[in-house]
């Protein structure tokens, strides 16, 4: 993906890139390079081919795809790299129906504009929700085609034979009659200024020709990220670049004052200048170093002006996570209905046998390694180059603009790879540090890269909602569910940052206790709507991160309160339903049969399995976790988890984001919680905000279930069912019902 | 607080979060900060003007322009920062400039110069290791360290010496590929 072959430095640094050829906006534009010290490019996203205009978005084929003389294919993505490995989905997907290796592909991702909202409305073009590959799946195979056609287009009129007798091998075109073949990397200049063929000309291959599709290519990006070349933007540098650090108020709201010693700080080593920002202040310097020194020496006087009615968000200063636990709670109401099913009032009025808990689900922090930075500068032209981790270019840029008061048009959003994500980068009020680098780049006039150090961003994350969820269910006398009532008491994601709606369920609040497939006849799933005083955010695999715990926790409760095997009830749950059985019985199998315990390990060590499903982002899921306690605190030993992403593009790829996820699920479960007290969080780094280490990972069996069915999503999926398998497992182990995580704040004997 | 003279140099510093050990005599020396050290890295001499108290890795990203070594914590928790001083793993990011003058630094961009840097970086390769990446310079700097030490580490001592933490949980990978390695070892 990262090629240094054609960036010399002088090239970079340079205002105008020499190696920039009459299509060149590729290069020009992504913002990311590699090795190179010096990224100074910055053209604007000029549309390639003026001359057909009103094209749908993903088939302008220039503005995707460049093929070099070397036969390289430099393809501009829609979506951004965060480890997830859609740049290498994205050049099999192309590659496929271009008849390209995708070995060959170099992939960045594309900047801000129309052609590259693929995936139609209401997105347009995001990094999230695991939708890249399955929201653009048939689009981006057709820009394939479509570029393989005007190859061959090319083709024919270079060798002077009718299209018809073309055919294509892997990077070139073949004349078969003749024996002559002619390389993309020879035909580009010409097949590129041809004008786009109808997309509705091109034919797509059957699945039984796919020669990429569904295999396990490899990772277009791991040499590069094994040697030190990817570059983040933390690593982005322009000429002139000074530094910047913040501080920020230590709670949301609150504005700085008189700061006391700045007469003191602006002497210290390398300081260039110190600025008061919104709710923060900041020292700008020659290195990021001495900017932080300074800054943190800043005695600044905050002051508190107090809830200001405002859509801003104001921490009180006795606000507390442990109280608002309680609040959330204890919070009255039947909640707005999300889903609903037969009549579960009535039935739960008239039950004898009825099962009641409340299930918490705690903050969380995003914890990607990377922290937030932003490189911001103003061009001489009025336009503003800007580097910064994102998910969603347009929004971003839209946002920049009303930020500096310019144009849309006038500012270039670099999007480098990121550096984790799991729902980090997108427009978070209050938590991207984009205004204020360009306010600091306007007032000392020169580009300035600002970062926040890990205390820095512990301080201004958004969390991955709280919340408190009222279970209440009645079982038959065979000891099967007859009604389910969920009140959940949350503030879900979608409404915290795009607006709140008093008529509307926020759907993201509630997923994971919705759309489960048991077929359970009466149910009621509903959402108390509390605001919080933190900011909120999406995480990986957003509501259902939480809601599969609570639910199949509970489903657990119930399963043992009528006496019947957990796998045997959900088996019984879905009965008829194929799919899901299948996953079920899959994952089963995987682990060598079902077997609950306790037994003793060949470790001497007493353990457990826990199983739970969940059905997030059009793909399904079943996990078991292996479990035992060692000195009051919980070992993860195994994680067996099948997936049925409907149809796959990469096996490998969906291999590592099972890993991946069933990490950070473990994780979650095990160790992570943000805690605040008197409004501040009390973890400020990974030492007392610990996410899961080396050691404490489990071994992660993985089965694939290809049934056939509508594509899925990957990145996402697989987290969801962790955390429940694991608590399963421990509450049978240990005789102690979980129902809140993590673990680490729960002692055991076993 | 900070003590600034006329000139502007810095005395003394204590921040509220106490971050490393300074060593206080070659500190001492280097405190006069116009004095430019000299560093080691990648087998190059560099003369570098940071002030002696100046964590390494912001000497190697800022100064240098090495960026393949990364900033997480700040803190010696994550371990992003990792670089070899005469051959061992070390957390840049805690490891004040004045402690390593005279030592000799390897930093990921030369990780295949080494021998075993070199095999370390195709393992990973070839275990297709890293998601984001954020963390895999610090790893292949950890996993080459521990080879040079250990050519045969079982897997405690791959769990002991790999620390580093990696948000993506390449975890099972990495061990993989050490495990790979360690027989590569065994069998030569
Ligand atoms: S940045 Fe040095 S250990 Fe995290
Ligand atoms: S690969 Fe992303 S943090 Fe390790």
């Amino acid at each position: 993906m990262l090629d240094t072959k054609n960036l010399e430095r002088g090239d970079l640094a340079s205002p105008t890139p020499t190696n920039i050829s009459r299509r060149g906006f590729l290069l020009a534009t992504a913002g990311v390079t590699a090795g190179a010290l010096v990224l100074s490019v910055g053209l604007p996203a000029a549309p390639a081919r003026a001359q057909q205009a009103g094209m749908a978005p993903g088939t302008r084929v220039p503005a995707f795809l460049e093929i070099r003389p070397d036969n390289t294919i430099r393809f501009l993505s829609p979506f951004n790299e965060g480890g997830q490995g859609i740049f290498t989905a994205m050049a099999q997907i192309v590659g496929e129906e271009l008849d390209a290796d995708p070995a060959a592909f170099l992939v960045e991702n594309a900047p801000a504009g129309e052609d590259y909202k693929v995936m139609g409305a209401p997105f347009g073009r995001v990094t999230g929700g695991s939708m890249s590959v399955r929201s653009s799946f048939d689009v981006m195979r057709r820009l394939g085609a479509l570029a393989r056609q005007m190859l061959l287009q090319a083709a024919a009129s270079r060798l002077e034979v009718p299209l018809g007798e073309l055919a294509t091998e892997p990077g070139q075109v073949v004349h078969a009659a003749s024996g002559r073949k002619v390389s993309y990397g020879d035909l580009s200049e010409t097949a590129m200024d041809l004008p786009v063929p109808d997309p509705d000309s091109v034919t797509l291959k059957k699945q039984e020709d796919f020669s990429w599709i569904g295999k396990p290519v490899a990772r277009l990006d791991v040499r590069d990220k094994s040697t030190g070349r990817a570059v983040y933007a933390i690593d982005v540098k322009v000429d002139g670049m000074l530094h910047a650090a913040v501080q920020h108020a230590p709670r949301l709201g609150l504005t700085a004052g008189h700061i006391r010693n700045e007469d003191t700080v602006r002497g210290m080593t390398g300081v260039h200048s110190v600025h008061t920002l919104d709710g923060a202040v900041a020292v700008v310097a020659e290195r990021w170093w001495n900017a932080k020194r300074a800054v943190e020496a800043l005695q600044v006087e905050w002051s508190d002006p107090g809830a200001q009615g405002t859509d801003k968000r104001y921490m009180p200063a006795d606000f507390s996570t442990a109280a608002f636990r309680e609040r959330l709670a204890n919070e009255p109401g039947e909640g707005k209905v999300a889903e609903e099913e037969g009549d579960a009032a009535s039935v739960l009025q008239k039950a004898e046998n009825v099962v009641e808990a409340t299930y918490f689900s705690q903050f969380l922090h995003h914890a990607q390694l990377e922290p937030p930075s932003t490189v911001a500068r103003f061009n001489d032209d009025g336009t503003l180059d800007i580097w910064l981790p994102n998910q969603a270019p347009e929004q971003f840029q839209a946002n920049i603009a009303k930020v500096a008061g310019i144009e849309a048009a006038k500012v270039n959003v670099h999007s480098p790879i990121l550096g984790g994500f799991f729902g980090r980068h997108f427009l978070y009020p209050e938590a991207n540090p984009y205004p204020q680098a360009i306010k600091l780049a306007r007032d000392v006039g020169r580009p300035v890269k600002v970062i926040w150090s890990r205390e820095e961003e512990f301080l201004r994350d958004p969390m991955r909602p709280m919340a408190a969820v009222r279970m209440r269910a009645s079982l038959d006398e065979q000891g099967m569910p007859q009604a389910l009532d969920i009140v959940s008491a949350c503030e879900g994601p979608t409404e915290a940052v795009f607006g709140h709606n008093p008529d509307k369920v926020d759907p993201t609040a509630v997923e994971g206790l919705t759309g489960k497939a048991y077929a359970i006849p009466n149910r009621r799933i509903s959402q108390i709507y509390v605001k919080n005083h933190t900011t909120i955010a999406y995480w990986r695999s957003v509501g259902n991160s939480m809601n599969d715990f609570l639910y199949e926790a509970f489903l657990d409760e119930l399963a043992d309160k009528g006496n019947i095997d957990p796998l045997e009830l959900r088996m019984r749950l879905l009965k008829g339903n194929q799919r899901l059985s299948t996953l079920l019985q899959h994952v089963v199998d995987l682990s060598g049969g079902w077997k609950r315990g306790p037994f003793d390990a060949e470790d001497g060590t007493k353990r457990a399995r826990g199983i739970a499903m969940a059905s997030p982002f059009g793909s399904h899921t079943a996990a078991i976790a292996e479990v035992s306690i060692r000195e009051g605190q919980v070992v993860v030993h195994d994680i067996w988890e099948s997936i049925d992403p409907g149809s796959i593009v990469n096996p490998a790829i969906i291999g590592a984001q099972i890993n991946s996820a069933a990490a950070l699920g473990t994780s979650q479960a095990l160790l992570e919680d943000t805690v605040y007290e008197k409004g501040e969080p009390q973890a400020r780094n990974y030492d007392l905000y610990p996410i899961l280490r080396p050691d404490q990972m489990p071994r992660v069996h993985v089965g694939i279930v290809e049934s056939g069915e509508k594509m899925g999503g990957i990145g996402e999926p697989g987290l969801p069912a962790v955390p429940p398998a694991i608590t399963n497992a421990v509450s049978h182990l240990t005789g102690k019902r979980v129902r809140s995580m993590p673990l680490s704040k729960l002692t055991f004997d076993a | 607080m900070i003590v600034q003279d006329a000139k502007g140099s810095r005395h003394a510093t204590t921040t509220s979060r106490p971050d490393f050990q300074i060593i206080a005599k070659t500190l001492d020396q280097a405190k006069h900060e116009e004095l430019a050290m000299e560093l080691t890295i990648n087998d190059t001499s560099y003369e570098v003007q940071s002030d002696g108290e100046t964590p390494l890795l912001w000497v190697i990203r800022d100064e240098l322009g090495l960026t393949g070594t990364k900033f997480g914590c700040g803190l010696a928790q994550c371990g992003a920062c990792s670089v070899l001083v005469d051959g061992v793993v070390t957390r840049s990011c805690v490891t004040p400039l004045a402690s390593v003058v005279g030592g000799r630094i390897t930093t990921i961009e030369a990780i295949e110069e080494d021998e075993i840097g070199k095999r370390v970086v195709e393992a990973w390769v070839d275990h297709q290791v890293p998601q984001c990446g954020y963390c895999q310079s610090g790893q292949v700097m950890a996993a080459t360290s521990l080879l040079k030490e250990n050519a045969n580490p079982n897997d405690d001592e791959i769990a002991a010496a790999m620390t580093n933490l990696c948000r993506c949980g390449t975890y099972n990978a990495i061990s993989a590929a050490i495990r790979d390695l360690a027989g590569e070892t065994k069998e030569g």
